[in-house]
């Protein structure tokens, strides 16, 4: 026994660092990537914080020598959008009064359309359910003009309201397959032993069914918000001056610069655009991938 | 006084597949009624039928007199056990059995007098204020007993509520849903797959099979007379011996003539008088096959017959031979001589068998 482990002794040490050499190797690599997709970032928050002048005359990726501010300042409220020079505040505005009520309406439309169709068997749910899912597949592009004209006929185009009603009506196809899956698993033994305890169809959604769905809220909520802060085609097919949302401003201050192009000012602009989904998935990105993989509740 | 359930003519269908047919079953108040068969015979649906949250597609369905066919389960006065005990996972143990009161809009006070009365029944105090998630199986049972209680229904129903808990606590629940059934004096359905559950908690089984109900009567009657091949199969463990055999009449009564292995045929003579067709199954349980001395019944008759395979289980021995091309279980003394391949005197009690016809399955005698 004894005389067995001695002789593997060195055989075992010689594994030990080569496997070691390859940790090492593996993160080094991983650093490597890392660093590489770091770079945009660094290079705009950098570029962000120097002034026009150093720009033209440093280095790309060199670092700021004097951190000024100013570029974000002029970002936030005093770049040009077009004849209009108030930066991307007002805009910015515009896409949270969009974001907020189109993620919390589709999310909770979501929930529901998830629950009927997973736990409340009916004629052509599968029927339903496949029509909805086709709905996550047609690309903006082919909903354009069609869009176009209904907001017209409600009224709504061009308008606050109109954007979210478009954006809820996009996303419920997506909304409505997150809550599906995820529901689906949760046995359909509660829902009739909730039934016998004498609880309709919205008390057993609202006291059991949306206690449990906390890890998919958060998911869909990651997921509408990017999308609809994100977009820019429905923001400014149908938008007008005013309702334009953050991104469309973006686009109108990087491309209506006259005489020199500022960069930092791009830059920072930017970065402000992007922020609020960045913020979105730092807070609750743990969630996002936990609640992906967890699906199943134990009764 | 009406039947507590009455189902009369019940058809139920998913789409041109009948689930169900023509079922019909009465119980009575304090009456412990067990559907038995195998996976797919349709017994939980009928359950289901019951509870109301399957529509039925004839027939009706009427609890404490009352016709229940088209009303919704919470009208029924009926309380259920899942499988899975289908806990509310958010809730605690104690919102878990208020839940159903507090749809219902029943006061605090007696939401809460009546939550203490079943937890004190139930020995579940300390849990109240814990999560199904931090609960074991036999307590998660005992938490969905619970919300069933407090309803103090007419009619409670149990769908194969033991069948995910280990051996041992299967068995403990068994005796305890049998002393609550005692104590309250509660109409009871309960649905299981397993026969032995059948026979000990029932007062009143119904056998099915295909959506068709086979028999019904108490433990007694589907044990000592089955009313068909397939409930003497499906009713006992180790099952009924089924075996092939010539009948005869004659002046002392009806011969039975089986084939043995060896060539040629072992002989009983049944002194009842029985009109039997020639072909015949007779059925013999296990315990009906005993050692010639240990055994002697007055309809016993004895025959030597060679033993193939010897099973000590303890408590019995089994002993397994082969009688008319079939596989046949002897349950012998612990003590027994038996052994394989050798000769060994059975005693065969003719007053408790049972006789079927080959082709139609259907009882005899």
């Amino acid at each position: 026994m004894v005389d067995l482990s001695l002789a593997q002794t060195p055989h075992q040490a010689e594994g030990r660092t080569g496997r070691l050499i390859l940790r090492w190797m593996l993160y080094i690599l991983l650093l490597l990537f890392a660093l590489f997709y770091l770079l945009p970032l660094f290079v705009m928050l950098t570029t962000s914080l120097k002034s026009l002048e150093e720009i033209r005359t440093g280095d790309l990726i060199a670092l700021p020598r004097d951190v000024t501010f100013a570029a974000w300042r002029t970002a936030w409220s005093e770049a040009c959008t077009g004849i209009q020079c108030e930066g991307v505040r007002p805009f910015f505005w515009n896409s949270v009064l969009i974001a907020i009520p189109a993620v919390v309406i589709s999310t909770l439309l979501g929930a529901m359309n998830g629950y009927v169709v997973a736990q409340w068997n009916f004629r052509g749910a599968n029927l339903f359910f496949s029509l909805m899912l086709f709905g996550c597949f047609i690309p903006f592009q082919v909903v354009l003009l069609p869009m176009a004209r209904v907001l017209g006929l409600i009224g709504m185009a061009g308008t606050i309201p109109g954007l979210i009603f478009v954006h809820v009506i996009y996303g419920l196809g997506f909304t409505t397959l997150f809550f599906r899956n995820y529901y689906v698993s949760i046995p359909s033994e509660l829902t009739k032993a909730a039934k016998v305890d004498g609880a309709g169809f919205f008390r057993i959604f609202w006291s059991i069914f949306l206690p449990l769905s906390l890890p998919i809220i958060v998911v869909t909520v990651i997921w509408q918000f990017t999308q609809i802060w994100n977009d820019f085609l429905f923001g400014v097919s149908f938008s007008q001056a005013g309702t334009q949302p953050v991104t469309v401003a973006l686009n109108n201050i990087v491309n209506s610069t006259t005489g020199i192009k500022a960069y930092n000012v791009d830059m920072a602009a930017a970065i402000i655009a992007g922020l609020p989904t960045l913020l979105v998935y730092v807070i609750a990105g743990k969630y996002f991938v936990r609640g992906l993989t967890a699906g199943s509740v134990k009764g | 006084m009406a039947p507590i359930l009455e189902i009369n003519n019940l058809f139920k269908s998913y789409g041109t597949v009948e689930i169900l047919k023509d079922i019909n079953v009465a119980i009575e108040q304090g009456d412990f009624l067990v559907l038995v068969g195998p996976s797919g015979c349709g017994k939980s649906t009928l359950l289901n039928c019951i509870a109301g949250l399957e529509p039925i597609s004839g027939g009706e369905v009427r609890i404490g007199g009352r016709d229940m066919t088209s009303v919704s389960p919470k009208d029924r006065d009926i309380a259920m056990v899942f499988q899975s005990y289908a806990l509310y996972p958010t809730m605690t143990v104690a919102k878990n059995i208020t839940f159903g009161m507090k749809v219902r809009g029943v006061d605090q006070v007696t939401q809460a007098e009546k939550l203490a009365h079943v937890a004190q029944q139930l020995q579940i105090e300390p849990l109240l204020n814990r999560k199904p998630g931090h609960l074991s199986g036999g307590q998660r049972q005992r938490v969905a007993m619970g919300r069933a209680l407090v309803r103090d229904p007419k009619l409670f129903l149990f769908d194969e509520p033991l069948s995910n808990l280990d051996a041992k606590l299967r068995v403990e629940m068994r005796t305890e849903i049998k002393s609550l059934h005692q104590r309250l004096g509660a109409s009871m359905v309960y649905v299981t797959h397993d026969q032995i559950e059948a026979m000990t908690l029932a007062t009143k089984i119904v056998v099915m099979k295909g959506g068709v109900i086979q028999q019904i009567g108490t433990p007694a009657e589907i044990y000592n007379h089955p009313a068909n091949l397939f409930v003497a199969d499906f009713m006992g463990s180790p099952a009924m011996n089924l075996i092939p055999a010539k009948a005869r009449s004659g002046s002392a009564g009806t011969t039975i003539e089986i084939a043995r292995k060896s060539g040629g045929s072992m002989v009983l003579t049944d002194r009842k008088n029985l009109s039997l067709p020639e072909d015949v199954i007779i059925g013999v349980r296990p315990e009906n096959i005993a050692d010639a001395n240990a055994h002697s019944g007055p309809d016993s008759q004895e025959a030597d017959c060679v033993i193939d395979i010897v099973e000590p289980a303890g408590a019995d021995t089994y002993a397994v031979m082969e009688l008319g091309g079939k596989h046949v279980t002897a349950r012998l003394h612990a003590e027994t001589t038996a052994a394989p391949g050798i000769k060994q005197r059975l005693a065969f009690d003719l007053g408790k068998v049972s006789y079927f016809a080959p082709d139609t399955g259907l009882r005899l005698n």
